[in-house]
């Protein structure tokens, strides 16, 4: 019994250390921003390999959630007569719910991973004590680029896919299955509020792709410079990135569209 | 660390690509491009019951949508629901006898206020009341009415 106590304070306490570290971390990037914004060339190239380098993926699957959605959703709706709701039906998932989400899982697993494991291997190969010994500060230099890169690029990528997913369910049901054209816009703009929704959607994605850079780069940068340590810390990368992602989206959800 | 054209300009269509993604969601997707936002007045009308009346309901006159319902609240006093709606400044020539009705679009559909125009010199103006409504039908009720008298007529 003494024994699992101990076991229990012993991971209570680790894990509030991590919370503290992570903590100071994210304010020192953050102080890094006034540091950053000077030199535009550090976060244009981790724009192009954070941002850029994941447009592919975050616009193919949009075409097909897009179109999945197309789908399920007028079989549904045509039994209830209602199929000239599909336009609805697929802008209000999307831009609600899917496109900010998926969106921050594929950034996860495509960029997230990526930052995680060039930092660790920064880390094991003593690039970022090198850094520090010509009195270069790592975290302003390769930190906080990649984490503003990130923190921008998130929201965009969700726009992308959100609206290639529409296209996709307009192509799907427009095109395939038939549903009256001007139905389909109609019955989406009348639904689909600017403020309440699309705002929404965008402050959602906001949250998650700090919460998602803040995480990699931070496992990182605290990881055990070892191969092994960096492929865990690239594994907690996603693991963690998910649950908050999908923690984070309930509660947000609850705060903006219940009545809470 | 060397500096290459093309990843600039890749990095700046993918923000273009990117800001235009945004714009498509907020004027093809969302109601943004057929707000009227600008002017507006507000005129409100009291109901018995204002059934699945919701914010953000339509308010139309002869099937065109002229305004959308911006409250709903209950008078303590005399338990009506107040419906405040706010119609578009460019439809200033309502009558001010006009009246408001709930109806359901379609059996199952949503409800909004349909206004009748009345036959009065008086336009409606800025906080003015429409006297003459009629409530929304609630389906159960009709139903309880119908089979009521279907039992007293045997």
């Amino acid at each position: 019994m003494l024994e699992f106590l101990e076991l229990l304070g012993k991971t209570a306490r680790g894990s509030f250390a991590k919370l503290g570290r992570a903590t100071f971390f994210l304010m020192h990037v953050l102080a890094g921003i006034r540091e950053v914004l000077p030199r535009p060339n550090l976060l244009n190239k981790q724009l192009y390999s954070v941002g850029v380098l994941s447009f592919l993926i975050i616009a193919i699957s949009g075409l097909f959630v897009g179109m999945v959605l197309g789908l399920q959703g007028y079989y549904i709706l045509s039994d209830f007569g209602a199929d000239e709701s599909l336009g609805l039906m697929v802008a209000a998932s999307l831009v609600r719910e899917l496109g900010p989400v998926v969106s921050a899982l594929l950034f996860a697993g495509r960029a997230g991973s990526a930052l995680t494991a060039e930092i660790g291997l920064m880390k094991a190969t003593e690039q970022l004590s090198g850094m520090e010994m010509m009195a270069v500060d790592p975290i302003n230099r390769i930190i906080t680029p990649r984490f503003l890169a990130g923190l921008i690029s998130t929201p965009l990528l969700a726009a992308i896919f959100s609206s290639i997913g529409v296209m996709g369910g307009h192509l799907v049901g427009v095109g395939m299955l038939g549903v009256d054209d001007g139905a389909f816009w109609a019955q989406m703009q009348n639904g689909i509020d600017f403020n309440e929704d699309i705002i929404n959607g965008v402050i959602k994605s906001v949250v998650f792709g700090f919460v998602v850079s803040w995480i990699a780069l931070f496992e990182g940068y605290d990881s055990v410079p070892t191969s092994e340590g960096v492929s865990r810390a690239t594994t907690r990368t996603v693991v963690n990135s998910a649950f908050s992602i999908l923690g984070l989206d309930f509660i947000l959800t609850a705060l903006m569209f219940g009545d809470i | 660390m060397q500096h290459s054209k093309t990843q600039d300009t890749l990095v700046g269509m993918f923000v273009a690509v990117g800001i235009a993604a945004l714009f498509y969601m907020a004027l093809q997707i969302s109601n943004l491009g057929s707000y009227s936002n600008g002017d507006s007045y507000t005129v409100s009308a009291r109901f018995q019951n204002s059934g699945g009346l919701k914010i953000k309901s339509p308010v139309s006159l002869a099937g065109v949508k002229i305004g959308r319902v911006s409250s709903i609240t209950l008078d303590k006093s005399s338990h009506e629901a107040v419906v405040e709606m706010r119609i578009d400044s460019q439809y200033d020539n309502l009558p001010d006898d006009s009246s408001a009705s709930i109806y359901t679009a379609g059996l199952l559909g949503e409800q909004y206020i349909s206004i009748d125009p009345g036959s009065s010199e008086d336009y409606l103006k800025d906080k003015s009341r429409l006297d003459i409504t009629s409530s929304a039908i609630v389906l159960e009720e009709m139903i309880g009415k119908f089979m009521m008298n279907k039992a007293e007529g045997k």
